[in-house]
This record gives C-alpha cells, structure tokens and sequence, in this order.
C-alpha cells in the first residue's frame, strides 16, 4: 500500500504519512524530552535542581491539556473529511460510467461476477485502466473482508448483506488481493490475482471468456460454495444474472461449512453426530 | 455416559502436544508429590488455598499470571518461528494447529496473564495503600480468584484433551457458530471465558467497593494514591462492561447449544451484532488492563524521583475521562464494515479525544521527573522505557483511529504491532515495574537488581526488533493470522521478528533466573525496614510482609502522600514516636468455599463442554451446595487479642528501630 496503483489508494496513503506527521510533531519532542529529563535529573548530577516539593503549576497545567488538545482538533477536522471523501459507498469522481462487479467470498475463495459482461470468473479479477469499478460485495458463509492493498480501502463481507465499494486501477498491472479477515482453515490460501489491463485487452478478455467455459447458475455456485483452497482460477462464460441478490437474499443457502468426512482427529464421531443437530 | 468424551480426543498423533502434556503432567506430578513428602500440604491448604487474606490471594493471581505468560508466550515462540519459515511452504504447524495457537496466544495472555497480573497488584497493593485491614468482601475475593484459576485449568485441558478454538481470541460469529466449527473448540473457550469472567466481574464488585467503602480515617477521595484512583476506574470498568461480555458469550452458547439464532447466517440472526457486543466489553477491557499499570507508573515515577506527582489532581481528572470515554468508541473495531462516513468520522474523532488525557498523563509524569533525584532502580526502568515505547503506541493507535487509514490497515500487521506496542509497552512494563516494586512488601526482600535490569533491556530491545518489522509488514499489506504466505519480499522481517521472540525469551529466562537467585540470597537482600525505596504511600508504613492485619493501629491520614507526610513530621519533631493503643481486631476466617467452589466449576465446564449431562447436574448442585453451607456458617471471623497484636508490633517497631539507629 506503499506503492499505490489507484486514487484511492494514494488518498489512503496522503492521509496516513500526513497524519504520522502531525503526530510526530509531538510524539518526538515527549520521547527526547522523557530521555532528557531522566537522564539529567538523576540521582547522581548534582548539579541538577531538586525541587521535592514541586508539584502543581497552573500555567503548565494549561499547556498540558491544550497540546493534545490542539493536536487532536486538527487531527479530527483531517479525520472527519478524510472520513466523508473516502467514504467506500462514495462513487469517484470521473466522467466514465462505472464497471459492476459483483463479489461473493466463499470457503476459501473469491468469486468475481460481471453482470453487464454476463461472465465471472474464480480468484481472478480483471478490470480495465483508468475506469472506476463499483463493487456489491456479499459472503457465502463466514466473514471475509476484500483487500487489494495497492488499490485501497478494504470492506467486510457479510452472509444475508450487501456492501459497496468504489476503487479504480490508475496503471496497468497485476496487483494481489486477499481476504484480511480471519475465515478458517484456508483462510491463507483465499487469494486473488488482480489484472489491470487497458480498455481493449478487457473487452479481448470478455470476448474470450464467454467463448469457453460452463455456465454458472444455482446448482454450480452451490458446489462452488463447498469448502475447499487453495481453489484454481476458473472462468465461467455465462452467469446466472440474478445469482448474486439470490446469495444476498439467502434464496441460496449459506456455505455448508466442513462436512463431516472431512473432520479431523479432534472430532470424534460421536462428536460430529451429536454437533450437527440444527 | 462420557457425552462427546472419547479416547479420539486425545491427539496422539501430534507429537509437540503430546511431548508438552507429558513434560507438564510430570512438572506437575513431581512438585505434588515433592509437596506432600515434605509435609507442606497442611501449610499450603491452610495459608494459602483457603487463605481469604487480600494479600496472599494477590500473590496467587501474579503467580497464575507468570505461570500462563509461559504458556502463552510458548504460543509466540511457535507463531513467529512458523512464519518466519512458511513462505511458499507448509512451514511445521498446519493451519488446523496453527489456528489454535494464534487464538490461545491472545485468550491466555489477556484473560489470563494480563488480567490476573493487574487484578492481583490491585488486590495486594490497595488495601495498603487505604490503610485497610482487608477487602470488603474477604471470601467473595477468593472465590473470584478461583474462578479464574479455573478458566485458566480449561483452556490448558484443551490443549489435550480435544481442542481448542480455531476462530481467533474473539470468536467472531458465523465462524464460531456449529455449522463452520463443530468441535469442542469454541465450546472450551466460551465455558472458560464464563467461568473465570464470573470470577472478573465478583473481583470487580469487591475492588470498587473497597475503595468506596474501606479507608482509613482520613483518607478523602483526593488524599487517594494515584493507584487507588485507577484501581477504581478500572473496577468501575469491570462491573459495567464485564456483563456486556457474559451475555454476549450467553447467546453465542445458546446459538451453539440449542438452536437459537442469535448470530447465525439463517433465520435473521445477525452477526453484526456479535461484533458491537464483544467490542462494547472489548474496548473498555483495554482500558481495564491499562489504566491500573497508568497507577502504577505514577506511583513509580513519583517514588523514584522523590518528589510529589506532578498535577494530581488533574491526573484524577484524566482517569475518569478515560473511563468514560473508553464507553464510546467501540465502532473503531470495524470502520471496515461499511457503516458511513457520519458513524465512522464520529466513532474515529471520539478514540481520538481519549489521546488527550493520556497525553496529559504522559506530560504530567514528565513533569514529575523534573526537578526529581532520579534513581534508576529496576522499576524505573520499566516506567521510563513505557513512556517512550506507549507514545509510538499511542500515535499508531489514533493513525488506525483515521477510518481512511484504517481502510488500509485493519487486520493487518500494522494493527498487531499496534496492540503489542500498547499491551507489552504499557500492561506489561507497567506489571513488571509493580512486581518488582511492591516484591519485598509482599516477601520482605528485594529482587536481584542486575538480572531485573538485564531482564528489562532484554524485553525492551526485543520487543522492538520484534515488533517494528511487523510494523512495516502491515504497510506492506500483510494480514494477520496467515498460516504461510508467497511474498518474498515479507520474509526477511518475519525472521527479524522471530530474532525479536528469541531476545525477549531471553528476557523471560532472566526474570525467572532472577526470582530463583533472589530466594536463594534472601537473607542478603532481606528488607527490614518495610520501606525500601523511600515509599510516600501507606503501604510503606507497615512491615514486610505486612502481618495478616496490615496495620496494628489503623493509620491516620493527614494529606495526600500520608506516609511521606508522616515521615517528614517525625524527622521535624525528631522524637520517638510513643507507642499506640492496641485494641482486639476481628478478621475473617479462613474459608475453602473459593477453592471447593472453583473445583466443582471446572467439572462442570468440561461436563458441559462435552455434553456429560449427568455431570453438568451434579457439579453444579455441589457448587450451590458449597455456597449454601458458606451461608450457614456460625462464625466469619477470627479475634486477635490486643497483647498479640501489641507483641507482634513491637518485634516490628524493634526491627525498624534497630535499622534506623544502624543507619
């Protein structure tokens, strides 16, 4: 996230390094000042003053709240604007229309569905340069949250809930991506592989994808959500286009978590009988 | 008949747990027989497991939290050598085991190391420091420590028999919920969490209380040590927030256990909802651990300068601003779910205003030193090195309060540097720096000052060569709780922070090194004064170890820094202070409610957690039973006759004398 490829990303990176800085304005003065003082007020300088008595000052009391304070309010105005402009629901600000993509995490993987492209596509995400992508996320089972550390701001996804994000790839490249939210035993494996490519190496990979492929519906998803990683890119050239609010609305049922062949040691049978009542 | 209970929960396959049980079981095996040869069985059963004595039932949390940091930090050592080696490879801990040390690391040093470790200093030091015979409620604190000695015996049992949670230190729902983990694991953290929680939350009650209720004469709200004042708002925490907890746990259990849907995916629970409850005790419990460690800096840093705290008052004002203000910010935990930029900028502005009272403390202790005759003993150490380590905390903790920052940050490594630099540079400096202050009130004799200082700058170096690499892997975009990973580029740090592990292991070696020397040396180091530092509270005024009474005559207190106060008239008045008036003083008995109480606990957590039904019944009717006889009994207390008490005093008087003429 050092190295942004994206506005929101460099928006993300501006607010940080100026923040460090207006905190370091202080930060650094209290650690010499802390080092300083014990190191010349100690026990063996004598030439240092000792004031055993000396415990209240009004004028310093005042200086002590007010620096924090003051701090703190420049620090809350930059919060609060940060907080509105790089708000993820927020659309950016460019002329071009934005590409949908639809986002389901699932047990340990990502799906990336385009619905006006009528495609989607497994741990691989391709967007073009230089267009802002609007993201509906959703999960199929456990909290996730989709990460793209050079392109920005990151947001949790939820079973039975829709959220929204807005980047956009301001370079071509690949980027990775990633689940930041702890999920389960393949959670290390839950990594996807962006593309930012040009407009019409998009549209030459839309074209190609919808060339080959199965198609993605009720019945595919509901194998797709099965536990499993590291999961293989795959593509799909056609897509249910109501599979994602079908997901969001639990029309299809939530990931089916371990299934019980697959349970280790630590379970017993007996344990799998009796924990899998409703 | 044994529920879930069978032979396969044993992991016989795993070599590590099986090697670590045996190597324990043996440990243990060996220190009980070795106690029942040598006859100390009586001695512990009578002074210490039934002891309702404020002081020894402290001793005990600080020993159960030393003994967990062990097995905690053992956690670590796996963690950071795991990642160190798992890139592009399996590394040695699959994700299945992997995953249940990250979320035993961070349950067992929180509940058990760090919340122990404070709440024992607290329970040592405060009744002291009022001038107080004993707590408010003798055996309601030892059954409070029990209950947490008994979370802490299940999450160790689960280490082999069974399992423990996979899901991380708080089991965020649906992941914790039956359908995505079915085993035991869960199940062993929530029964444990719920024990030792009931015992928190009684420990609660009892400190706030305490303060509230039992002072000496004299002692006013502002005439109150530092400490005692953290004491109170982190008790007012526990009480307020500590339900929060165990209800949220309640549903999570009910979910598990029969069928609710409180925070499933199906039938509208909302997991949402686990998130604001958990963070609603989760970020006050933060302020929980901190703000008696903030006590114990000031009591520190003013000692050891040999001057009065700098703005005490003001102090006071800022420990009950934090208190409140720890209420309100709990949504900065997921700015990431998506809430609005409103909600978001306004939970993110609140965390910030909590920066300035603590950055008026910080300036305040700075301020206190000034002018001071420092002197660099063990415990200043430790306060010093807080203060320059809990700043970069304390600036990393209001970046991650910028939402657009945390966007970027969250659950990445940035984030756990972040909460060690606040929790191993605050909660725990601050522990240690007590330990090693109020030792020889506790024991009568002083801890080895070189291995402590050697301990220290051990701990201090590795915890940033630990710690600021995980820093730079978090802006590197690096996430938590990654069993392996394929970034190259990420590996050297890892190493770097594993070498970090190792300083800090060896910082541990030497505080144990330490404690062994300095019971081997205790006559040389022994402490006849009780007041070694040159102590200004109360509890300096008494003899080390203080006598089951604490005082023979309840102090008077006359203004802030009593003793110092008291000190200060003598050496004017320069005259032998004549000898008190002993009276009869009544205290309360010795009971073995807490420990038979807490025995039957743990038979009914595990009874519960692998559903041995007929267990569940019978454990808890013998608890309540337990109980019931407590109520019945005929006498509470003990009378120590006025001519014991003035012997016992005068040995003490004798002995302080004695040095002061040496002197």
């Amino acid at each position: 996230m050092l190295d942004p490829r994206g506005p929101i990303g460099a928006a993300n990176r501006t607010l940080l390094i100026d923040s460090v800085a207006i905190m370091l304005a202080i930060v650094i003065p209290v650690i010499v000042a802390t080092l300083a003082f014990a190191w010349w007020f100690r026990a063996s300088n004598h030439k240092a003053t000792y004031l055993p008595d000396w415990e209240f000052s009004a004028r310093l009391e005042l200086v002590v709240w007010s620096i924090p304070a003051m701090t703190i309010i420049l620090l809350g105005g930059v919060t609060w604007i940060g907080a509105h402009q790089l708000d993820p629901s927020q659309p950016l600000d460019a002329r071009t229309q934005p590409l949908d993509v639809q986002v389901v995490s699932l047990d340990w993987k990502w799906l990336f569905i385009y619905p006006e492209q009528g495609v989607a596509s497994v741990n691989q995400l391709v967007i073009p340069v230089g267009t802002p992508v609007r993201f509906s996320l959703t999960s199929a089972s456990v909290l996730n949250t989709f990460f793209v550390p050079q392109l920005g701001s990151m947001i949790y996804t939820m079973n039975g809930m829709r959220s929204t994000l807005h980047l956009q790839a301001d370079a071509p490249g690949r980027y990775a991506g990633m689940s930041a939210h702890f999920s389960g035993d393949g959670f290390s494996d839950m990594r996807f592989t962006v593309q930012a490519v040009d407009a019409r190496a998009f549209e030459t990979w839309v074209a190609s994808t919808r060339g080959a492929g199965r198609t993605l519906d009720g019945s595919t998803y509901l194998a797709l959500a099965r536990q499993g990683s590291p999961a293989p890119v795959t593509t799909y050239a056609s897509v249910d286009l109501k599979l994602f609010d079908r997901i969001v609305a639990q029309d299809l049922p939530p990931g089916p978590g371990p299934a019980v062949e697959r349970q280790g040691a630590a379970e017993t049978p007996a344990a799998t009988k009796t924990s899998r009542k409703p | 008949m044994f529920g879930k209970l069978s032979w396969d929960a044993i992991p016989f396959h795993e070599p590590i747990v099986m090697i670590t049980s045996a190597v324990v079981a043996i440990t243990l095996t060996g220190l009980l027989v070795w106690i029942v040869v040598k006859g100390h069985l009586p001695y512990l059963w009578k002074e210490w497991l039934t002891s309702v004595d404020h002081k020894r039932i402290g001793v005990m949390y600080v020993i159960l939290a030393l003994v967990m940091l062990l097995r905690g930090f053992a956690d670590a050592l796996l963690m950071r050598s795991q990642q160190a080696i798992a890139m592009g490879a399996a590394g040695y801990l699959p994700p299945d085991h992997y995953n249940q040390i990250f979320s035993a690391h961070g349950t067992m040093m929180i509940f058990f190391v760090a919340m122990p470790f404070v709440i024992g200093l607290m329970n040592f030091v405060v009744p002291l420091q009022l001038g107080a015979r004993d707590v408010a409620f003798p055996v309601l604190n030892s059954v409070g420590f029990w209950l947490t000695a008994t979370g802490a015996l299940l999450v160790n049992i689960s280490l082999i028999v069974g399992e423990f949670a996979r899901t991380g230190w708080l089991p965020y729902p649906p992941l914790s919920e039956l359908t995505y983990s079915p085993g035991v694991g869960v199940d062993y953290y929530l029964w444990a969490l719920q024990i030792s929680g009931v015992g928190t939350l009684l420990s609660g009650i009892n400190l706030v209380t305490t303060v509230l209720k039992v002072r000496a004469p004299g002692m006013d709200y502002l005439r109150m040590p530092m400490f005692c004042w953290t004491t109170l708002a982190s008790n007012l925490l526990i009480v307020a927030a500590f339900p929060i907890l165990t209800a949220t746990f309640a549903m999570l259990l009910l979910d598990r256990y029969l069928g609710f849907h409180f925070f499933t995916n199906e039938a509208g629970g909302n997991p949402m909802m686990f998130m604001n409850l958990i963070w609603a005790w989760g970020h006050p419990e933060v302020y929980i651990l901190i703000l008696p460690c903030f006590g114990i800096f000031s009591e520190v840093l003013s000692t050891f300068s040999g001057k009065p705290l700098f703005g005490y008052r003001s102090m006071v004002a800022a420990t009950m601003a934090i208190c409140l203000l720890s209420f309100m910010v709990w949504l900065h935990h997921f700015f990431t779910m998506g809430a609005g930029a409103d909600v978001n900028a306004v939970f993110g502005i609140a965390t910030m205003v909590i920066a300035v009272p603590t950055g008026v403390k910080i300036f305040n202790w700075l301020f206190t030193m000034y002018g001071g005759r420092i002197r660099f003993n063990a415990p200043t150490l430790w306060s010093i090195g807080f203060m320059v380590t809990f700043v970069i905390g304390g600036m990393t903790g209001v970046l991650l309060a910028v939402p657009p920052a945390d966007f970027v940050l969250h659950n990445s490594l940035f984030l756990v540097a972040h909460f060690h630099n606040v929790i191993i540079g605050g909660v725990v400096f601050g522990a240690f720096a007590g330990y090693e202050y109020w030792f020889p009130k506790a024991f009568g004799f002083k801890l080895h000052e070189g291995l402590g200082k050697a301990a220290f700058w051990f701990w201090i170096i590795g915890f940033y060569v630990a710690f600021m690499p995980l820093y730079w892997l978090g802006l590197m975009g690096m996430t938590r709780r990654m069993q392996h990973y394929d970034v190259p580029a990420w590996q050297p740090w890892l190493i770097v922070a594993a070498v970090g592990a190792v300083l800090i292991a060896i910082g541990i070696a030497l505080q144990v090194a330490q404690l062994v020397v300095s019971i081997r040396s205790r006559v040389a180091l022994r402490d006849r004064t009780g007041d070694p530092w040159n102590g200004r509270s109360l509890e300096w005024a008494t003899a080390s170890p203080p006598l089951l009474f604490n005082f023979a005559v309840l102090p008077s207190v006359e203004g802030e820094d009593a003793y110092w106060g008291t000190k200060q008239r003598a050496q004017a008045e320069a005259k032998a202070v004549t000898e008190p008036d002993y009276a009869d003083i009544h205290m309360p008995r010795n009971s073995a409610t807490g420990f038979i109480c807490a025995f039957f606990a743990t038979i009914l957590g595990f009874a519960l957690i692998w559903h041995i039904w007929w267990l569940v019944g019978l454990a808890f009717v013998c608890a309540y039973a337990t109980f019931v006889v407590l109520a019945w009994r005929d006498e509470d207390e003990d009378l120590i006759p006025a001519d014991v008490v003035a012997k016992l005093d005068r040995a003490n008087r004798a002995a302080r004398v004695g040095i002061g003429q040496a002197a």
